[in-house]
This record gives C-alpha cells, structure tokens and sequence, in this order.
C-alpha cells in the first residue's frame, strides 16, 4: 500500500514526461531525445527561481514551464524544422545530438557544474498517517494533483480547443491539414511548447520529491519516460498517462521487494516485452502501412 | 585457380607486412609508445566505426548500443583469459587463447545482439534507437554489480596481449569482411532497405532477417573491439562503457559518411586523434562533438564522404577532371591573350 502510493507519485512524473514524448511522436514521427534534457533544464529553471529570485514554488513552476516551453519551440525551430524532410535517421541523430549538447552544456555553465545541488524544500512537508503504516507526505500529493491537474487542462486543449484541434488534425494527416488553411509550422511548435512545459513541471516536481538536481537527471526518467509512452501505445494520450502510472508502480514494487538494484533494468525489460507481444501498446490500434 | 590464390597471398602480404614492420619499429622504440598506443586505439575504432556504419550507415538502422556490446566483449574475453581453464581447456595459453576468448567474446556480443534485434527490428521506426540505448545501460549497471568482475571498482590483472600488430590485423579482416559482405548480395538487401524499407518487401527481400543479420554482425565486431581493448589496457570500469562511448563511434560513422567504408576509417583515425589532442579540454570536447553531430545533420546529412568510397579511381577521377579543367583553362587564356 505504500509502495503504491510512493509508485503513484513517481509514476505521475513519468507520465508527464511521456506525455511531451507521445505528443511529439504523434505529431512528427520523432523521438525527442532531447526531451529527457528539457526536463533536467526545467528542474534546474525551478531551482533558479526559488534560490535566485526569491520565488515561492508556484511562481517558480510557473517560470520553469514557461522556460521550457520557450527551449523547446527554439530547439524545434533551429535543430528539427530544416530535417522535417530529410532522411529519419538524420533527424534521430540531431536528437541525440542535442541531448548530448545540453547536458554538457550544463556542466560547462558554471552555476549548474557537475556535482548535484540541494533543492531547496520550499514547501511545508507535513505526513499523514492513513493506515497502520501508510505514510503520505505533503510533496506526493502535490505532485499528483499537480500532475491530473495538468493531464486535465492538456485533455483539454486537445479536445476543446481551435490548437489542440489543429494538433490532432496535423497528426492524422500533415498534408490535408495544410490543405485545410492550419498552419502547420504553428502547431508543430506549440506542441513542442507543450510538452516541454510539461516536462518542466515533471522536472520541478521531481526535483522537490527527491531534493537534488544534476545534471543528468534527465537522462534515466526520459528513457522512462519514453517506455511509457511506447507502453501505453505511443502517439495516444491517456495511454502515456496510464503507461507512467504503470511504470512507476511497478519499478517500486520491484525496489520494495529488495531488487533495488535491478531498477533501473525493469523499464528495459518491459519495452522489450511489449515490442514483442503487442508493437502497438496497451491502447493502441494496429496500423497498417501505406506506401 | 592459381591465380586467385596468388592475388589472395599478395593482399594477406598488404597487410601482414606493413603491420610487422610498424611492429617492428614500436618493438625497437623507434616509435615512441605513447604514439604507439594512440595507434593501436585508432585501429580498435576503426572497428567499432566500421562495423556500427554497416547497422547505420549501410542499413539504415539507428543503433546507440554499440558501447554495450563492447563491454560484453571485453568482458567476457577478460573472463577467459585471465582464468584459464574455466571454459576453454587449460592448455590453451598466450596468444592462442588470447584470440579464442576474443572470438567468444565477440560470440557473445553477437548473441545479445540476436537477443535485442530481433523483437525491435521487426518493427518499423526508431524503437531499436531507444531499446539499444536501454541495452547498453542495463549491461553497464550489471556490470557494476557483479562482484565477480570487480564491479564499480573495475576488473583488473588482464594480461597485455594486445600490441600494434594484432591490433591492425584484426581492423584489416573487420574491413575485408564487412567490405566483402557489402558488395554480395546481402549487402546489397542491406542497402535496399536503407533507401526503402516497403519497396524492398515489395521486391521479396526479407527486410527483418537482413535487419538482424546486420546488426548482429555489428554487435560481433564491437565484441572483437571490446576484448582488444581490454587486453591493451589490462583492466576494465564499467563507466567507460557508457552512453558517451557509444556516441563517439556514432559521430565517426557520421562524420566519414553514412555508408562510406573508407570515410569511417578516416574519420576514426582522425579524432582519435583529436580527442588524444584535446584530452585537457574535456568537457569542452564533448560539447564541440554535440555541435559538430548537430551540423553535419543540418547541413549534410550523408556525412562528409556521403556513400562514397575513398579509392584509387576516384582520386584518379578527380585528378584527371583537375588537369582537364586546368588544360581547357590554359587554352581559354590563350586564345584570349591575342584579343587583348
């Protein structure tokens, strides 16, 4: 019971992550390898905020996001609009390229560096006591109403929006969407924005569950992240939002169970297990491929 | 008959000799060890380049992995050798063994790659990016908690067996064999699915068998690396097997041209070279790599070569279009000169 509420808080996390993969692969047919780093740039935005500016932790995750959101429109701009006609490869190599980039970016610049800072605990942690031995801390519920809430409000701008029309309609086909007067270049930039806003409110998040940044920490929740979003059939939705909680469920249990260490290998096993028995994730349909 | 066999002994005689004689020169320390060293690490990734081009470069499948299956190899051949008896009988010792347990180490290596490709390869898209890039940390974070190989701390006492010689001849057979398999039949499959994976199903080629095979034959090769590494070293730490390792052989494919045999070779030897130049400079290495990866994407995605070959005819190509423009542009001055 612990665990899973300690698996739920983590999951959420994923979940946000996978939530910008997913969108971002819907949309252009690109893993954003990247996207693991806009998440670690998002912590390090939060952590700025409160130690720099003085903010409070809503303002900073305000900050964070809108940061973010402008990173990724940029990278979206500079690195992937030239190579959105060239060969997939390509494409995937700038990613990784770019991933490379801003992690070592980080520790060039002299105020991130290499050795992991203290996030500072800007919010009261107070513990409840549900059960017998059931604990919640203040932090995980935070973390999860932070993350419906923003599930919510993208459920939202997908369905109820011109955007997020806009976004669904240029996932489907690009082409008849430019036919159809969307621009397309706009909706492909904000849901970079999107999804990079999203990771930085993952990364905050993560960083006030656990108290430190680095610069890697985006490394091992972004392949997670990733996981997920393949788990739950990647380019859908909810079903990144069901892979996160999954994953982060299963990966306490599993650490619960005294295999800490074999952690960080069970997302691996399980993207290796879906690939074989269902391609196409949990939610997701078989498509067959048109020439 | 006779005559095939002579050519075969003429290009063994190619590579035997200049490798002994640079053997040779190391040997009597007319070159100096430290060059000698940084020679026997370029001819290692000239493997590791060449073989992870015929996965990228050749077919067209987007691998990060290629630092894990290089760990698995020079693990696994550190085993063998520095406990003689365990698997292979023990009296098997000194070089003997030493090219046996690289064998099985790049066996092995080939087996995890059997193990990875072929539940992702059977799909579409970039999922193999993502599972190799997953493999590669699963072996590294294994590795680090395996008492039996020293974990964290590293593996230690392997034996020195790897010296210049061995070195160039196991990149000359890597680059003989993967040349030979581009140029048959199957390479030619391989190169079919790179240009278009639905017109070669269309056309009867098996896409996911030629997908596996290829990769596997990668993983083999970057096993071979791995050992010859290990045993030039002479001891292991998993965090040099890292995500960075695997990027590094990523930016050489890249940077010779996707599908270039001769670019990759140059490009390795080339930052080898850099990186032995730059070695104080370091974080700012990886960052001027990351830029220069960015760039050649954006402004030429084939990579500097592109799919060509660096050979003999196509240097004498370009200097015959050299002295043709120079000889009609002699005759354009002069019978323009008169005019004046």
């Amino acid at each position: 019971m612990q665990q899973l509420i300690n698996g739920i808080s983590l999951g959420s996390v994923y979940a946000l992550i996978a939530l910008g993969y997913t969108m971002v692969y819907g949309i252009i047919r690109l893993i954003n390898f990247a996207h693991g780093e806009v998440f670690m740039v998002g912590a390090f935005a939060g952590f700025f905020a409160i130690t720099e500016f003085g903010l409070s932790f809503w303002p900073a995750l305000a900050a964070a996001m809108v940061f973010c959101a402008l990173l990724g429109m940029l990278m979206e701009r500079l690195a992937y609009k030239p190579l959105r006609n060239a060969h997939r490869v390509a494409a995937l190599m700038t990613a990784v390229g770019l991933s490379m980039l801003l992690m070592n970016g980080a520790i060039a610049i002299d105020w991130i560096g290499a050795s992991p800072k203290g996030f500072p605990q800007v919010i009261e942690i107070k513990k409840f006591r549900l059960m017998e031995n059931v604990v919640v801390s203040t932090d995980q519920i935070l973390t999860l109403a932070v993350a419906l809430f923003l599930m919510m409000l993208l459920q939202f701008i997908v369905h109820r929006t011109m955007m997020g029309k806009a976004m669904r309609a240029v996932s489907q086909d690009k082409d008849a969407a430019r036919l159809m007067g969307i621009n397309v270049d706009k909706t492909i930039s904000f849901t970079f924005a999107l999804g990079s806003a999203l990771a930085a409110a993952a990364g905050v998040l993560f960083a006030l569950n656990y108290g430190v940044v680095m610069f890697n920490m985006g490394m091992m929740p972004g392949l997670k992240a990733f996981v997920s979003a393949v788990l739950g059939g990647i380019g859908i939705i909810p079903g990144a939002m069901v892979g996160g909680m999954l994953l982060g469920v299963t990966e306490t249990a599993v650490s619960a169970a005294g295999y800490s260490m074999l952690r960080d290998a069970i997302a691996f096993v399980f993207l290796i297990l879906i690939l074989l028995v269902r391609p196409a994730g949990l939610f997701g349909k078989n498509v067959r491929e048109k020439v | 008959m006779a005559k095939r066999l002579c050519l075969l002994l003429l290009k063994a005689a190619a590579i035997l000799v200049p490798a002994y004689l640079l053997q040779m020169l190391i040997d009597s320390r007319s070159i100096n060890p430290y060059y000698a060293h940084v020679m026997i690490v370029m001819s290692i990734f000239v493997i590791l380049s060449v073989s992870l081009n015929l996965v990228v470069g050749i077919t067209g499948q987007f691998s990060l992995g290629h630092a894990g299956f290089m760990a698995i190899g020079a693990y696994a051949a550190a085993i063998l050798t520095k406990n003689p008896g365990l698997v292979l009988p023990d009296f098997i010792t000194g070089y003997p063994l030493f090219i046996l347990a690289t064998l099985a180490g790049g066996i092995l290596a080939a087996a995890a790659g059997l193990l990875v490709g072929l539940p992702t390869l059977r799909l579409r898209g970039d999922y193999l990016a993502i599972a190799t890039l997953g493999f590669g940390e699963i072996v590294r974070i294994l590795l680090l908690n395996w008492p039996f190989v020293g974990g964290a701390s590293g593996y230690f006492g392997i034996q020195r067996f790897t010296s210049f010689f061995w070195a160039f001849l196991f990149a000359a057979v890597t680059v003989l064999l993967i040349r030979n398999f581009i140029n048959s039949s199957h390479g030619r499959a391989c190169i079919s699915i790179r240009e278009d994976e639905i017109a070669a199903e269309t056309m009867g080629i098996p896409t996911t068998r030629y997908k596996v095979i290829a990769f596997v034959i990668g993983a083999f090769f970057a096993g071979i690396a791995g050992s010859l590494m290990a045993h030039l070293n002479r001891m292991l730490i998993p965090a040099s097997f890292s995500f960075m390792l695997s990027v590094e052989v990523l930016l050489m494919v890249v940077l010779g041209g996707l599908g270039s045999i001769s670019g990759s070779i140059g490009a390795s030897v080339f930052l080898t070279f850099a990186s032995e130049a730059l070695r104080q400079f370091r974080e700012l290495r990886v960052i001027v790599y990351a830029l220069l990866l960015i760039a050649i994407m954006l402004f030429r995605p084939k990579g500097l070569l592109g799919n060509q070959e660096l050979s003999l005819s196509l240097l004498k190509k370009a200097s015959l279009t050299a002295v043709a423009r120079f000889r009609r542009r002699q005759k354009d001055a002069a019978s323009t000169t008169p005019a004046d």
